[in-house]
């Protein structure tokens, strides 16, 4: 993408807080008023140690979670003013998940896993198989297509977990501790790959994070505690810059 | 997500719980095959028992003492022997339309052997009226009864069971203490599930079985019509008749269809109280499917947020949990009215109890157990439709 051409906004947080009440009238706030945007073709690491309140963020830029005050826009709209159904779509359409635990079914092979956010939107079973093996094979799995969660090693399962978020050719991949539960090499094959389909397919990158040196190799870093943020590369200018 | 997709998700997950999902539906299964099976039986005792009385012909008039209300205070007869003789006179046509019967229960001896049966003192039209016939030797005249003669006809298992093997015409037995001559064996008549078996009875001349019971009355009178169409017109003679004749008019004259009508509502609230309590263990089926539904929630909560997270809505996880508590309970229903219907078949065939399985039990039974799944499957999938994808996700 060239300097000049306009970059539109694909998510943007303004003043966001979320509260959790326990109990009665014990409340928890998570995030204390957050303000940032992930522009189309974005790469951003979300840093914060455990409390932070990068879990919160998580499934606030999920749409899996309304704020308590404040806007989170997708394509310049607020998840306030969307439908249950209605978050249910920007999510299977917008977004592809990869999480720490990879959450893969372990009844279902490979394919299964990979075909399952489709099963939400309308196509045919073939068409929607054709597409799951093409994602599989993008991410080195090719040979894999038909083993279930409990063949594969736990690099294997989050490429598997890879191709069902990027199945749907999302506009944004958000990746929670995505090399949590793996040791250094793999994590480090896993980042690769979470870059290169960053970079070749342009699609927007959010890791949340702990770890420093995986939040070194995004585009910019925020880094949150105790529910606000407290440094990192909020302005765009830096972009691409690193 | 298509209903389809739906479906063949419901169908994974049922297979990849096999158990489970067995144990689940033979609740159901159970449930369904008990009213199929229930009412089929009570169905069957039913026909069966219209049947014996549409046997006896549909011009048949039977004079009955009391009022005929069903449930009504039994009443002592008041009819006599000139009570059939008078009808007969009235009746038009040929005579002996009309014959009078007093029944009593004295055991019945020979040889040594003692067996219980139903004595029928009957005048000597009976057998016409009522259409049975002799199988061997002779039934007894008009002459034997006006001479109150000692003599037996023999239903066809009284003959067997005490003189197996050998002619029992000519030979002598005692009832209470008086001894009787067989003159004949009456024609089997079989198939007696439910009410007196007509195989057990023995036949001695009304006079004799009077002077037997101490008594001068007879219990019931009996008429034929001599077509369908005149049942009318002879019922009207018999009332006239006996309203003359009687000082209270407490007797009752019914046809085959009265009798049918008001026993075959007996049989109809037997089988429907039957398939009352075979429905209490099909609802018993349908709570063990909403609890191993609630149970499969649980379990699958990881699995419903991440399902959430790719896009699922509410309704597609409410629509994939109801499906699959329906393809449990119109399993279990399906296997269940098979195995109804088998059984069915198996009591007909070893039990004297004849079973008919109608259709309206059988789409009875799978319209409810399809709707158990859906009234019991309702508020699991609810369940799992609301629940929050994030604390869903993070489920352990």
């Amino acid at each position: 993408m060239s300097a000049t051409a306009p970059v539109p906004t694909l998510l943007e947080a303004i003043d966001v807080t979320r509260t959790y009440t326990l109990g009665r009238d014990v409340q928890v706030p998570a995030l204390r008023g957050v303000t940032f945007r992930v522009d189309h073709g974005d790469s951003v690491a979300i840093i914060g140690s455990s409390g932070s309140g990068k879990s919160t963020l998580l499934n606030l830029l999920g749409a899996l979670d309304r704020p308590t005050t404040g806007e989170v826009l997708y394509d310049g709209r607020d998840v306030q003013d969307r439908s249950d159904a209605e978050l249910a779509q920007l999510r299977n359409q917008r977004i592809g998940f990869v999480f720490q635990s990879f959450h893969l079914l372990p009844r279902l092979t490979a394919v299964d896993n990979v075909v399952l956010p489709l099963v939400y939107r309308p196509g045919s079973a073939r068409d929607r198989r054709e597409r799951a093996i093409a994602a599989l094979e993008s991410v080195g799995l090719g040979d894999r297509l038909d083993h279930r969660p409990t063949e594969l090693s736990g690099g294997q399962q989050q490429r598997v977990a890879m191709a069902r978020a990027l199945v749907t050719e999302p506009a944004l991949i958000l990746a929670d501790e995505p090399t949590g539960n793996l040791d250094t090499t793999t994590g480090d094959e896993i980042m690769s790959l979470l870059e290169q389909l960053h970079q070749e397919r342009g699609t927007a990158l959010v890791v949340i994070t702990h770890e420093a040196e995986i939040a070194e190799r995004a585009d910019r870093r925020i880094e949150l505690r105790d529910g606000v943020i407290v440094g990192g590369d909020l302005d765009m200018v830096e972009a691409g810059s690193t | 997500m298509s209903l389809r997709e739906a479906f063949r998700v419901a169908i994974k997950a049922l297979v990849g719980n096999r158990l489970r999902s067995a144990l689940t539906t033979l609740g159901v299964l159970i449930g369904v095959l008990s009213v199929v099976l229930l009412v089929a039986i009570g169905q069957g005792a039913r026909e069966e028992i219209t049947g014996a009385i549409e046997g006896l012909g549909s011009n048949l008039l039977f004079v009955l003492p009391g009022d005929g209300d069903f449930g009504s205070a039994p009443t002592r007869s008041q009819f006599t022997i000139e009570d059939v003789e008078a009808i007969d006179r009235d009746l038009p046509g040929a005579s002996n339309r009309v014959a009078g019967s007093v029944v009593g229960g004295e055991p019945l001896q020979a040889d040594g052997q003692r067996i219980a049966t139903t004595i029928n003192g009957v005048t000597a039209s009976y057998l016409g009226v009522v259409t049975r016939d002799v199988a061997r030797g002779q039934p007894f005249g008009e002459s034997d009864v006006a001479t109150s003669r000692r003599v037996a006809l023999l239903g066809a298992s009284v003959a067997e069971e005490l003189f197996p093997g050998t002619d029992p015409i000519g030979r002598t037995v005692t009832i209470g203490s008086i001894r009787f001559r067989v003159v004949g064996v009456m024609e089997r008549v079989g198939g007696a599930a439910f009410g007196p078996d007509r195989d057990r009875e023995v036949y001695i001349p009304v006079t004799a079985a009077q002077r037997l019971f101490a008594t001068g009355r007879i219990d019931a009178i009996f008429v034929r019509a001599t077509s369908t169409e005149t049942v009318g017109e002879d019922r009207a003679t018999v009332e006239r008749v006996l309203e003359q004749r009687l000082v209270s008019d407490e007797f009752s004259v019914l046809s085959q269809d009265d009798i049918i009508g008001v026993v075959g509502d007996i049989l109809q609230i037997l089988t429907l109280v039957l398939a009352a309590i075979a429905g209490i263990s099909l609802l018993v089926g349908g709570v063990g499917v909403s609890n191993i539904m609630l149970v499969s929630v649980s379990e699958r909560t990881r699995e419903i947020g991440l399902r959430k997270a790719l896009g699922a809505r509410t309704r597609d996880i409410t629509r994939q949990f109801l499906l699959e508590a329906m393809v449990l309970t119109a399993l279990g229903g399906t296997i269940g009215l098979l195995g109804g219907i088998g059984l069915a078949q198996v009591v007909a065939e070893f039990l004297p109890i004849p079973a008919r399985v109608t259709t309206w039990s059988v789409l009875l039974a799978l319209g409810v157990s399809i709707g158990v799944g859906l009234v019991f499957g309702v508020l699991p999938a609810r369940r799992a439709g609301r629940l929050d994808p994030v604390a869903a996700l993070r489920h352990d």
